[in-house]
């Protein structure tokens, strides 16, 4: 009970909820979700995701947002493919250059990002919003057409299955280098600048810095998001990243990360992002299970969506009225 | 004397002024590299392309007046809901129109009351709100359509917003240029503008002096919701015709014109003058990109660049200091 209670407790509570509830009704009318096959490939969809939504929350974390995140995974992932050109085996060199390339431009735009609202104090929700054009238009001189390939070597690793799939290998991994990430100061100067700028200033931390390190982190992941997205769907597409930055944002604040800056952690966001396509799931399969037209599938999707992020407030007015 | 002698600089020096002169250079230099741009035609149809951004960044003023991390991403969608209505409602008659337009602004009006108490009293920031409710009104209109809109324009609509009124300029034009003296009047003259301007800059301030902050909050959303509807009719007008995704490319351009207009993204400063200057540049930048013949990507980098360079002008935020 006291583990209960302390779960309910943390900040990510309702994101693990909305999971559990997912998880629940999954199970209930799509029993064949939780074969391992599908499982790991549902996983492995919902990677690039959680990468872009951890980026997110480190933005957050240091009082940022960044609205360019979908645009960078789609122009790592386009230079990407450029890299690797059309043979199914390259080489080591083309394929781990390109790899290695296409996250060094998820890195140097998230800096670029991070330049522009830190150094030139620009507003980061515009700031980014102007970014994710430059980015986007890049990505259409990289890659004009969607198509290329992706060597056979990469889209096997990304399905490779030892002990568990791959995916929550990677996440495992996010999760390590997260604790190790907050032993050290940096993850102190992050917290401390997202949560009172001018305190942290005051106290000798160098805001600037700090800001354009977690943009630059947030680059980093978001290549690597593009590298799980571009292995698995093995092609390029000039546009494919749009949607995910607003689904990034969701699922930073299903998970508790407060928007100002300054509270949360990645945990939550995790969970925030596969809710996120738990919660997306259970609706098409009501959608489809009470006979709906599809139509009904994006209204049901877009309320649930409103009604899990209006949860925590929801909880606090409630909890007000005795 | 404590009057300046020549008050003139002063007033030049402000940011709507700045984007009116910077209209101007960028009209020349169109003219220059395209002879033939700044044509009254041209010019004209400028001006219309400017008239829905502007029409639609009513809305948007007001909220980030409002201040408290103030945006509203469900513009672009209430435009397109907005023109819909109408198309569908009235079939094309001509005596429909009436009710059909009071009906598109009430159920504008609602959306952004729904916002407006998610934010003020649930205590849902803005951003994710109105993005969740971009989801919503998307699944609404697919509901109501189920994806392919049926309907007709009246045909009065085309002589009251397409027909020129005098001097060639058509009538919506007109209704941006009267809609801009209201809305400043409003931000001016009446007890809606004062209040909005105190809970922009101070909201403990402004619930010490008696203004209603939740109901104002609720009220100035609701007003975005009905402004974007109404911009859904201006368009219709216009274009004739509706598509599922009309007034997407809104959303963000709305945000844009109020920041390049002056309006502080942390609300309380500001005004509706610089708003309609900020969507003339913003219009003429689009314009110009297109008549240089630039390739897609070659324009979207060059509008985010030059959107960047705008903010740096005069979109930076204070200094941190010890």
């Amino acid at each position: 009970m006291t583990l209960l209670r302390r779960l309910l407790a943390q900040p990510y509570a309702l994101a693990l909820i909305l999971l559990i509830l997912g998880l629940v009704v999954t199970a209930l009318f799509q029993p064949a979700f939780f074969t391992p096959r599908t499982f790991a490939n549902n996983l492995r969809t919902y990677l690039p995701l959680i990468l872009l939504a951890v980026g997110q929350t480190v933005v957050v974390l240091g009082g940022g947002i960044d609205l360019s995140l979908g645009a960078i995974l789609t122009l790592s992932s386009v230079v990407m493919v450029q890299a690797f050109g059309m043979e199914a085996d390259p080489g080591p060199l083309r394929t781990f250059g390109g790899v290695a390339l296409g996250l060094l431009v998820g890195t140097l735009a998230g800096a670029v990002n991070g330049f522009c609202v830190a150094y030139l104090r620009l507003q980061p929700i515009i700031a980014t919003f102007a970014t994710s054009f430059i980015w986007g238009g890049l990505a259409l001189w990289v890659l004009p057409q969607p198509g290329g390939n992706v060597p056979t070597v990469l889209q096997d690793f990304v399905r490779a299955y030892f002990l568990m799939p791959f995916s929550l290998w990677a996440v495992l991994a996010i999760l390590l280098a997260w604790a190790w990430f907050l032993g050290t100061r940096w993850a102190r100067a992050l917290y401390a600048v997202g949560g009172n700028p001018q305190a942290a200033f005051t106290s000798g931390l160098s805001v600037e810095r700090t800001r354009l390190g977690a943009y630059a982190a947030a680059g980093l992941l978001t290549g690597l998001g593009a590298f799980f997205l571009t292995a698995d769907i093995a092609t390029g597409d000039p546009l494919i990243g749009g949607p995910l930055t607003l689904a990034s944002v969701v699922a930073v604040v299903i998970g508790g990360t407060r928007l100002s800056g300054g509270a949360g952690g990645i945990v939550g966001s995790i969970l925030g992002a596969v809710a996120y396509y738990l919660l997306k799931n259970v609706v098409a399969l009501s959608v489809f299970n009470f006979n709906l037209s599809p139509q009904w599938q994006t209204l049901i999707d877009g309320t649930v969506i409103v009604l899990a992020l209006a949860a925590p407030g929801l909880l606090r007015l409630v909890r007000r009225q005795p | 004397m404590t009057r300046p002698p020549n008050p003139l600089p002063t007033l030049l020096r402000t940011p709507p002024m700045i984007a009116v002169g910077l209209a101007v250079l960028l009209l020349l230099l169109g003219e220059l590299v395209r002879p033939g741009f700044a044509d009254y035609g041209q010019v004209t149809n400028i001006l219309r392309i400017a008239a829905f951004l502007g029409i639609v960044a009513i809305g948007q003023t007001l909220v980030i007046l409002s201040g408290g991390e103030g945006i509203d991403l469900s513009v672009g969608a209430v435009v397109t809901l907005g023109a819909i209505i109408i198309y569908r409602f009235t079939g094309g008659s001509d005596a429909l129109l009436l009710p059909a337009l009071l009906i598109a602004l009430g159920v504008g009006f609602l959306i952004g009351l729904v916002n407006g108490v998610g934010i003020a009293w649930v205590k849902i920031p803005p951003l994710v709100m109105t993005l969740g409710m971009m989801g919503v009104v998307k699944g609404l209109i697919l509901v109501y359509t189920g994806g392919r809109p049926q309907g007709a324009t009246p045909p009065v609509m085309k002589s009251i917003i397409s027909d020129p009124w005098v001097l060639g300029i058509p009538g919506d034009v007109f209704i941006w240029v009267i809609l801009g003296v209201g809305v400043t009047l409003l931000l001016q003259r009446t007890a809606y503008g004062k209040a909005l301007y105190a809970i922009g800059s101070n909201r403990t301030t402004a619930r010490l002096s008696g203004v209603r902050v939740e109901r104002m909050l609720i009220l100035t959303y609701a007003l975005s919701g009905m402004f974007s509807a109404l911009g859904g009719f201006v368009l219709l007008g216009y274009l004739q015709n509706v598509f599922i995704n009309l007034g997407d490319p809104y959303t963000l351009p709305t945000i844009a014109a109020v920041v390049v207009g002056g309006t502080a993204l942390a609300g309380g400063m500001g005004g509706y003058a610089g708003t309609m200057a900020g969507a003339l540049v913003l219009t003429l930048v689009s314009s110009l990109l297109i008549t240089l013949g630039l390739p897609e990507f070659g324009r979207q980098i060059t509008y985010g660049l030059i959107l960047l360079v705008l903010l740096a002008v005069y979109g930076r935020e204070r200094r941190l200091r010890g």
